[in-house]
């Protein structure tokens, strides 16, 4: 079963399945102002013991809860205690005969109603808290008894349609290894609990979670959401030696999260991701990355059947600028052709698309499309330091055209009053050999380089490297390959531009030395490889790097070049 | 009456915690307040209330305050949106 991991780890435990109760309206009417009044002093004693039951669970807990837990229970009180809730209650008795019952659930389900509809998926989820307290108070009305406090075992895999914040917080956290739900959306309680208390959680499973029964044994797997229910022997041990790997990783990380990553010398390195949307940022935040040096957009081209408008594209956008925190990031112009096709935009058959129509060379020839992206992109620079960067450059011609783009974006901007960070930061990837060798001419075109290792290795050995015959030809340390890097990077800083790195190269810790050796100023990569690298970076000096990149550079075949950086890593 | 723009600088907009620090900010005070974004205008004493506004990062807001201490009240909400609304 598969469901949306948001808390990642794996747990092996036993199920423990919340059942939610149900509630009902009475239909009774409250006709006498007595009896009105009885109803109202019932609702007033029922909020008051609901926050009197808060408040408990706090002063139990104290010393287990953090800001969050704390944060949950301000909102709940705040929401049992809300002026407009007791008035909008209080008139449903008073004034249309409803017992106090009836009024808190259409009262509360009208609330709830209006935050599930709220564009902002933070406040959508507030609808779980308002449920929440909807439903201490009904049970406080109807003076059912406390369900008698939960006794769970260790090593406890929660179960549930959605697991209510109160629930959440009045259960034994030490005890409990993972939760899997129904439903949830991915700010709820759940996520936001179990990711701060490093529990692995799945999160909408679908209705098949409900087969599984109380006991049963349940494998978690927070990463990729899978869920397996009463699994075999081998299965299990497979999970515990993954779960093992995983927990030598994640103590790993935690050491390094926060470190500089600077090597013993002090010679510090930018250490970015690669994204494709926003919801991929707080994974690079928790690997301690510092920022994202390739933004690909494509992924809001895809799965569509037209181009996105400007408008949709700036929201894409502006989600990344705000949610990275003032951290830099380079966004990439649309790449498509080559293996990146879209159904709406047809280009003809080509003999070799990898060396076709695409990327730059698209955007250069339909400029519409190129401008509607750059006013997208130009107008999220208001929100955060964004970067644009053009792939696929093979002249200096494709430069200057495309920075006329910009300024021609800009201009229309400015004619509709549209805010954008005037003085924004414009690169280009190299991936073409063409380009890595006049990279002193181009330095002088841009503020920064990138190099994309995968095609720059593909289009220099003239090697598919989807294609078995010749794969193994595909080769990150190829001298010649090598020969290029290098001279990028050189001819940019004797420019005084920056140079990154955001192919596979980037998170191979075997290439680390070397790239750090050249002189390469960021590293972008999959969040998850940025804590490998980081470990590399602090345990070396740039001196050492210097000394490992003039050796390799002095030396005739990548063999001979493997071999001496596997004698190093030792 | 003093009414007072202001921009919302937190990223994730005015959601629950900054939503409970001002309402306790706002208790602080003897002056009714309200709070304005377009055209709605909600009494600042309910939590409900300042989350259905649904402030986001960027939105400018209206505070309305009345009452004997709205000069002290005032400087206290610039300091709330211009300062604290960073450390949510």
């Amino acid at each position: 079963m598969k469901g949306i991991g948001v808390s990642p780890g794996i747990s092996i435990g036993n199920a423990f399945k919340i059942e939610k109760t149900e509630t009902f309206s009475s239909g009774i009417r409250i006709e006498t102002e007595e009896a009105k009044n009885i109803e109202i002093e019932k609702f007033d004693k029922a909020v008051s013991d609901s926050v009197e039951e808060l408040k408990n669970i706090r002063e139990n807990k104290k010393t287990e809860f953090n800001d969050e837990d704390n944060d949950i229970l301000d909102t709940q009180i705040e929401f049992l205690c809300d002026p407009q809730i007791k008035s909008d209650v209080l008139g449903k008795i008073d004034a249309e005969n409803k017992s106090a019952n009836d009024a808190v659930i259409e009262v509360i389900s009208s609330a709830v109603q209006m935050f599930t509809e709220m564009e902002d998926e933070y406040l959508r989820e507030r609808a779980s808290d308002l449920r929440d307290i909807g439903a201490r108070i009904l049970k406080n009305l109807s003076h059912s008894k406390q369900s008698a406090p939960q006794v769970i075992k260790r090593n406890t895999i929660i179960i549930a349609e959605d697991i209510s914040p109160s629930d959440l917080l009045s259960l034994d956290m030490t005890r409990i290894s993972g939760f899997a739900t129904i439903g949830g959306g991915k700010t709820s309680h759940t996520c936001i609990i179990a990711k701060a208390k490093g529990i692995p959680a799945v999160i909408g499973c679908g209705n098949e979670l409900e087969s599984i029964r109380q006991n049963d044994i349940i494998i978690l797997d927070g990463s990729n959401g899978d869920v397996i229910i009463r699994p075999d022997k081998k299965t299990i041990s497979e999970y515990k030696s993954k779960q093992i790997k995983i927990s030598e990783e994640l103590s790993l990380l935690k050491t390094l999260k926060n470190l500089p990553a600077a090597t013993k010398d002090g010679h510090l390195i930018k250490l970015f991701a690669n994204i494709s949307d926003d919801s991929d940022l707080e994974q690079v935040f928790d690997n301690g990355g510092e920022g994202v040096g390739l933004f690909r957009t494509e992924i809001l081209f895809m799965g569509r059947d037209s181009f996105p408008s400007e408008e949709e594209q700036f929201q894409f956008y502006k989600k990344v600028a705000i949610k990275s925190k003032n951290k830099p990031v380079t966004v990439r112009t649309l790449d498509i052709g080559g293996d990146k096709q879209l159904p709406y935009f047809g280009i003809p058959a080509e003999n070799n698309p990898f060396l076709g129509y695409r990327a730059i060379r698209i955007c250069l020839k339909q400029k519409d499309i190129f401008l509607t992206q750059l006013k997208a992109i130009l107008r999220a620079s208001h929100f955060g330091k964004l970067k644009i960067m053009f792939p696929m450059i093979c002249s200096l011609d494709e430069v200057q055209d495309a920075k006329v783009c910009v300024q021609q974006a800009k201009n229309e901007l400015r004619l509709s009053g549209e805010k954008f960070n005037e003085n924004i930061e414009i690169g280009i990837m190299i991936e073409i050999p063409g380009a890595a060798l006049i990279a002193d001419i181009l330095a002088k075109e841009v503020d920064f380089f990138s190099i994309g290792t995968n095609d720059l290795c593909m289009y220099t050995l003239a090697v598919d490297r989807m294609n078995n015959q010749v794969s193994d030809l595909y080769d990150n340390f190829n001298p010649g390959l090598l020969r290029l890097i290098k001279n990028v990077i050189d001819q940019a800083h004797k420019h005084d531009k920056t140079v990154g790195l955001c192919g596979e190269m980037a998170s191979d810790p075997q290439a680390t030395l070397i790239l750090l050796g050249m002189g390469l100023d960021e590293f972008s990569m999959g969040a998850a490889s940025i804590p490998h690298i980081k470990k590399t970076i602090i345990g070396t000096s740039i001196l050492k790097a210097r000394e490992v990149c003039r050796n390799v550079m002095a030396m005739s075949d990548s063999k001979s070049i493997i071999r001496y950086l596997k004698k190093q890593a030792e | 009456m003093i009414s007072k723009d202001y921009i919302i600088i937190d990223p994730h907009g005015m959601h629950a915690r900054p939503a409970t620090a001002l309402l306790r900010l706002s208790r602080q005070y003897k002056s009714d307040f309200s709070l304005k974004k377009d055209d709605k205008l909600i009494q600042m004493k309910s939590m409900l209330n300042i989350l259905s506004v649904a402030a986001k990062y960027g939105d400018t807001i209206s505070i309305l305050v009345e009452g004997e201490d709205e000069a002290d009240a005032i400087a206290a909400f610039d300091n709330f949106f211009n300062e604290e609304m960073k450390n949510f």
